[in-house]
């Protein structure tokens, strides 16, 4: 009988509103599958084609569309898909730049947008236009304060940083010294290397030089692997902590032995199979995981792929809310959307518990991360 | 700074000027002979990397399929003009070297067990894989436009450069690779242990040098590929077939990147987009050596990879400009003495 009504549930919107297009729902994707960023965004577009395509019985249409990494690209799709595919809800793009061009777009056509990258200043503060933003992966901030508690308790007593030469490392940077400074921790050396670089030697031996206890690489995926190889080479003894932008299975492999003990901030996702039962996040976890896998192969899922599979959760949350009120492919809709979005609540995620307010539209807590060590080539939880 | 700081830096910046200096000497053979700027010249780098890379992890490299690709719009190519000019047996001949080729090294790469091979078989059979789209490049986008202005070939190479970047993500993904060093063994000097694969590149990369230098200087082919850089009407008057030095230098500067690319490999993370920045370090290095005097240029790409090093010791997050701004003084002071070198001594 529940299962009859239910079903009944489900149906009777497909029978109660004409079967034209405003029966559907379309989701506009821009992910960054080739460029610098392309590692994030691959397994964003696989994630993307294992979203489910009917949500509260409506059919939802996944368009997900490259935007090379690049933010004048990123602006283009957004605005294709506002104005030729008529999309309810924005997703993407995968880098900071990328996505703060695409806030113009969102809020000049009234669509919500669910951003894929971790700067806070893409939804801080929530202005006339930000209020169109959201997005799910976590702050530097909640991360930085991770590994400089972690440091603390760790009796570090001077740090030095490492970081990638562009918005990601001096995001980190300012976070970082901020978070250290607060636990008392001194900052002796802060150098910069980029991504494609073949050699941090000279930025080593500078870190080396000041003698720190502990080193962070504010540097994401396998290009993170070179400056604690060359720590290594040149036998530093002290820890050496990385960033979440590394959780992928590739930085373990290319990392190998070199990365063996690495301490890092990262999503509960990273070691789903290893979170007690009372987390929140492991049974959302495990599913991303299970089903990720099940399609690219064992060991494959990576946590950028769970940010986006959050944004999908996110919307299996806020579209029934807005169902109620307005049709899909109506500017009602779509403010509909964003206010179902904003009250979200207890969402439990892979990577954190949601909980948006009007004054946060990310509103993750302490449970959106754990920290991880490498052991014997694989993610290991600090309990 | 200490002498410690200093030896390590020298050392590094030689490991990578040796390999800049490589690549500038090609971008000079390249330009010499045929006009062509090869802004690619860095993707055969990541190329060479990333099929080692491929052929250790037991993959098949997706430089196979490049190639079968590039062979076979070749063979179309040569086929329909040999058609045309009614030369059946300049069809047949082409079409049974450029999709017998491919077809020679598929039995090798799925039947043989490369992933445990040595590296003798694994290196040899990588340069085979890449090598042939050097000619292949020269074949497909330069050669029909081969007298067109140096310009329009720049804009060309760029075209090829991108084209290539993609099928490498296309083909090896967006992630890095390392392969394994020859040897894990430390040579010490004095107090500074360095890796044998630094030295092994270091080696390379003056055998191959002294190689270059040999071709160019001790046999007929060098001496024609010579004559065609220095005066193309004059060299097919005497006989050179120019077309073929297209196709040699290209094959040459495909060897030679992917040579540094294998070398690098166990020294650092390769990516499909590596190549570009390590091709245009070498670029800075050529035009410090006027684009023409392989010597000069040689020493150019070495004084970048040693002036790299220091900025990244003492100005980390100002690297780059500071490699890349060594270009400014030197342009300045080639267009006040505007001697054009012409000659490469």
């Amino acid at each position: 009988m529940t299962r009859l009504r239910l079903v009944l549930c489900a149906l009777a919107p497909a029978l109660l509103l004409p079967p034209a297009a405003a029966a559907q729902i379309n989701v506009g994707v821009t992910v960054s599958a080739t460029g610098p960023a392309a590692s994030l965004g691959i397994p964003t577009r696989n994630t993307v084609a294992l979203l489910p395509t009917t949500i509260a019985g409506v059919k939802v249409n996944w368009l997900v569309l490259d935007d090379a990494t690049d933010s004048t690209s990123a602006v283009k799709n957004a605005r294709k898909l506002v104005s030729e595919n008529k999309v309810d809800v924005l997703v993407g793009s995968n880098t900071v730049p990328n996505s703060l061009a695409m806030i113009d777009v969102a809020a000049e056509t009234g669509t919500p947008m669910i951003s894929l990258a971790a700067g806070a200043r893409i939804i801080e503060p929530v202005d006339a236009k930000k209020r169109w933003v959201f997005k799910t992966p976590q702050n530097d901030q909640l991360m930085a304060a991770a590994v400089a508690g972690h440091m603390a308790r760790k009796g570090v007593k001077t740090a030095a940083y490492i970081g990638f030469a562009d918005a990601y490392g001096d995001g980190w940077w300012s976070e970082f010294s901020r978070a250290a400074e607060g636990r008392g921790i001194k900052v002796v050396a802060s150098e910069r290397y980029n991504r494609p670089d073949t050699s941090v030697t000279g930025q080593v031996l500078k870190i080396l030089a000041a003698r720190p206890d502990a080193v962070l690489v504010g540097a994401a995926g396998t290009p993170a692997v070179l400056p604690q190889k060359t720590l290594v080479e040149r036998g530093y003894q002290g820890l050496v902590y990385h960033t979440h932008g590394v959780t992928n299975p590739d930085f373990l492999r290319v990392g190998g032995k070199d990365v063996e003990g690495a301490f890092l901030p990262a999503g509960p996702v990273v070691v789903a199979g290893q979170l007690p039962d009372s987390h929140p996040c492991k049974a959302a976890g495990l599913e991303f995981v299970r089903r990720y896998e099940a399609a690219h192969g064992a060991g494959t899922a990576s946590s950028f792929g769970a940010h986006a599979w959050d944004a999908g959760l996110l919307l299996q949350a806020a579209i029934p809310v807005a169902l109620k009120r307005a049709k899909p492919g109506t500017p009602e809709f779509r403010a509909a959307l964003r206010d179902a979005l904003e009250g979200v609540r207890d969402l439990r995620g892979t990577h954190g518990v949601f909980n948006p307010s009007p004054a946060d539209h990310l509103g993750f807590d302490e449970r959106a991360r754990v920290m991880v060590q490498v052991k014997g080539g694989a993610w290991q939880l600090v309990p | 700074m200490s002498l410690d700081v200093a030896l390590w830096l020298g050392q590094d910046g030689l490991v990578n000027g040796a390999i800049y200096a490589l690549l500038a000497l090609s971008l000079v053979l390249v330009f010499s002979v045929t006009r062509v700027i090869f802004v690619a010249q860095g993707e055969f780098v990541a190329l060479g990397g990333l099929t080692l890379a491929a052929l250790q992890a037991g993959r098949t490299p997706g430089t196979f399929w490049l190639l079968c690709a590039a062979h076979g719009a070749v063979a179309l190519r040569d086929g329909a003009a040999a058609l045309r000019a009614g030369s059946a047996r300049g069809f047949g001949r082409s079409l049974l070297f450029h999709l017998g080729y491919p077809a020679l090294l598929a039995p090798v790469l799925w039947l043989a067990p490369l992933r445990s091979a040595p590296a003798w078989v694994q290196i040899p059979l990588t340069l085979a894989l890449v090598v042939p789209l050097g000619p292949a490049t020269w074949r497909l986008a330069f050669e029909p436009i081969a007298g067109a202005s140096v310009l329009t070939l720049l804009i060309v190479s760029v075209a090829v450069h991108l084209a290539l970047v993609n099928l490498g993500l296309l083909s090896f993904g967006a992630e890095g690779v390392r392969t394994r060093p020859l040897s894990e063994a430390r040579l010490s000097l004095g107090s500074v242990a360095v890796p044998a694969q630094a030295a092994w590149v270091v080696l390379f990369s003056a055998g191959l040098m002294a190689a270059l230098w040999f071709l160019s200087r001790r046999t007929l082919a060098g001496k024609a590929l010579r004559a065609a850089a220095m005066n193309r009407v004059g060299a097919r008057l005497s006989g050179i077939p120019v077309a073929l030095a297209g196709r040699w230098s290209f094959a040459l500067a495909a060897l030679v990147g992917a040579a540094s690319g294998v070398l690098i490999s166990p020294i650092t993370t390769l990516y499909y987009d590596t190549g570009f920045l390590i091709g245009l370090k070498g670029f800075v290095g050529a035009v410090i050596g006027g684009l023409a005097s392989y010597p000069a240029a040689a020493a150019g790409a070495l004084l970048v990879g040693l002036f790299e090093a220091g900025a990244s010791f003492w100005a980390s997050a100002w690297k780059e400009i500071i490699v890349f701004g060594l270009v400014v003084p030197v342009l300045l002071w080639r267009s006040v003495a505007a001697r054009h070198v012409v000659e490469e001594d």
